[in-house]
């Protein structure tokens, strides 16, 4: 059967890999070596060694950019998570209309990032309009508007994760807690949470590459106004590409920059997971 | 009053408590603040310019109230029926080429175990992990180079980057196929492509659904990618960013019209396939 299969790859599996090459696979080999070079197009680059990274790192606009993301997904994972857990505990109880509330709080994560943050400009300039003020007056704004237009996307979605986390708790489980008189509050801390731990895991992974890769909902909501001040990694690495000319090699040793980062929150989460998964 | 009350509660299964009525007030509050927004755009698409930004929150009147004329005004400075066909071809015709050609690399890569479908696996794998902007300036320069900056391009595009997940999650699925099915299969005389197409793709089909609502909703709402590929064309996200037009000078009245007819068709799908989009984004969940 085997050898069968194997005489059929170029139907199988060529146009796949063909495609992979083309928009993944070469670009990266490309990007990590022209991370090394100055260049204006891909065909006269020169050899500069890590010149580039050190521009990267001298930037000021890429370091301010990484600590408002970072701060930005801190914020945005707390606030989204908590909430998240709340609905959760408060929609696994029996109540009325707990599908409809489920389908009302889902929705926001459907709706693109571009469409998000003109929905959220409006909202946000709305009300500073009655303090005489716009989202670009000052980055406190622009923070907070992003981790509002944040938790308004992603509570639903990772609502969902934990309403099945907190739905494959055995129920003799709580039972006999009950019976030993444990409160619902030593039954959140001491089976509730421990139980879902699988659930949290998921949640804090997607929300914590989610807030830390945003770029449609950066760039529709303040493009980084005042100045370069709310200016997120992925605004900036875009920016940097094609706002400034003959910066394309420092644009490219950000980018690289970001996927180690990037890389690393994977592989924590992912070592996180096998030990938990060993515990259990 | 009391007495509907009373009624209701006798017609639920489950009567409700004093205190799950408190809940429930809750619940309502709280849709009613995740709703707003969507409500408060419709709302400022019938107003005039300065209504919008002097007060969204004001429910139009005869003053504000400007008909259809920001519906039109937008459809005409964006071109809003090509760019919504535009997103249309491309989501359409990405997704059936990413279900067709994953799943059978898929088959492939799981059925078939040397070094090079091994390290494919990784590869793919892998690409799930890579930011976008590690590989976007590259990629724009490769499209180019080839020719692919344009509507048919830009899918073979999208099944690269779509491959990684794609492949991923239909892997996984195709190992719960069992092997003697084929086999026996092509023992009855079928080739590999009349085996994959008759006996495994029925079965995977629930799994197809599942990248299908992933892949199509990524496709429909991405922007970045088809702003830099793309030359002479735009997509609905790439419309609706080009309202924003110079610095500063966002016509607001026209853009919350847009908002409102990009949203819609989202809203339709959604209460459509919830169903599936529910368990489909789950099931993209777990690939972490």
């Amino acid at each position: 059967m085997q050898t069968a299969i194997k005489k059929w790859f170029p139907i199988l599996a060529l146009p796949t890999v063909v495609a992979f090459s083309i928009s993944f696979l070469i670009p990266f080999i490309m990007g990590i070596y022209l991370s090394f070079c100055r260049f204006k197009t891909v065909k006269n680059a020169t050899w500069v060694g890590f010149d580039n990274y050190l521009r990267a790192f001298a930037n000021k606009d890429f370091i301010n950019a990484l600590w408002f993301t970072v701060k930005f997904t801190v914020i945005s994972v707390i606030t989204i998570n908590i909430l998240a857990f709340i609905f959760a505990m408060i929609l696994t109880k029996s109540l009325r209309g707990t599908n409809v509330f489920r389908t009302i709080f889902f929705m926001p994560n459907l709706i693109g990032g571009i469409v998000l943050g003109y929905i959220w400009l409006m909202i946000i300039n709305g009300v500073l309009y009655y303090f005489n003020a716009t989202i670009t007056t000052n980055a406190t704004y622009g923070f907070w508007g992003l981790v509002i237009l944040t938790n308004w996307q992603l509570i639903g979605y990772m609502m969902i994760i934990y309403i099945s986390g907190i739905q494959n708790i055995s129920p003799d489980l709580m039972e006999a807690a009950q019976i030993d008189g444990a409160n619902s509050f030593q039954r959140l801390i001491h089976i509730t949470i421990p139980q879902v731990m699988p659930s949290i895991t998921i949640c804090l992974f997607l929300t914590i590459t989610n807030s830390f890769k945003m770029f449609d909902q950066n760039y529709a909501l303040t493009a980084g106004a005042p100045g370069t001040k709310t200016q997120m990694l992925a605004l900036d690495i875009y920016n940097t590409f094609y706002g400034r000319v003959g910066w394309q090699g420092v644009g490219q040793a950000k980018a690289v920059i970001f996927f180690l980062f990037v890389a690393a929150i994977a592989l924590t989460q992912l070592f996180l997971t096998r030990r938990k998964e060993v515990e259990s | 009053m009391a007495e509907m009350v009373k009624q209701r509660k006798q017609k639920s299964r489950t009567p409700m408590k004093g205190k799950d009525w408190v809940k429930f007030i809750i619940l309502i509050i709280i849709s009613i603040i995740f709703i707003a927004p969507i409500i408060l755009v419709l709302m400022n698409s019938f107003k005039g310019k300065l209504y919008v930004s002097n007060e969204p929150f004001a429910l139009p009147n005869a003053e504000s109230f400007s008909g259809l004329s920001n519906y039109i005004n937008g459809i005409q400075k964006i071109n809003f029926f090509s760019a919504f066909f535009v997103s249309l071809f491309v989501t359409v015709f990405s997704v059936i080429l990413i279900i067709l050609a994953t799943s059978m690399c898929a088959w492939f890569i799981t059925r078939i175990k040397t070094w090079y479908t091994k390290l494919l696996y990784v590869l793919f794998a892998f690409a799930m992990i890579v930011p976008f902007q590690m590989v976007m300036y590259p990629m724009s320069q490769v499209a180019n180079m080839l020719s692919l900056d344009n509507m048919l391009g830009i899918v073979i595009i999208y099944l690269g980057f779509g491959a990684g997940l794609s492949v991923f999650l239909f892997a996984g699925f195709v190992k719960s196929v069992p092997v003697e099915i084929e086999e026996a299969a092509m023992i009855d005389g079928c080739g590999p492509m009349r085996t994959f197409f008759l006996v495994d793709f029925p079965i995977l089909r629930p799994s197809a659904i599942t990248v299908a609502i992933l892949n199509a909703m990524w496709i429909w709402n991405d922007y970045l990618l088809p702003t830099l590929i793309l030359s002479n064309t735009r997509t609905l996200p790439m419309a609706i960013q080009y309202l924003r037009g110079g610095y500063g000078s966002i016509d607001m009245a026209a853009m919350m019209a847009m908002l409102v007819l990009a949203i819609i068709p989202i809203i339709i799908f959604y209460f459509v396939c919830q169903k599936y989009i529910i368990k489909g984004v789950m099931a993209g969940a777990v690939k972490g």
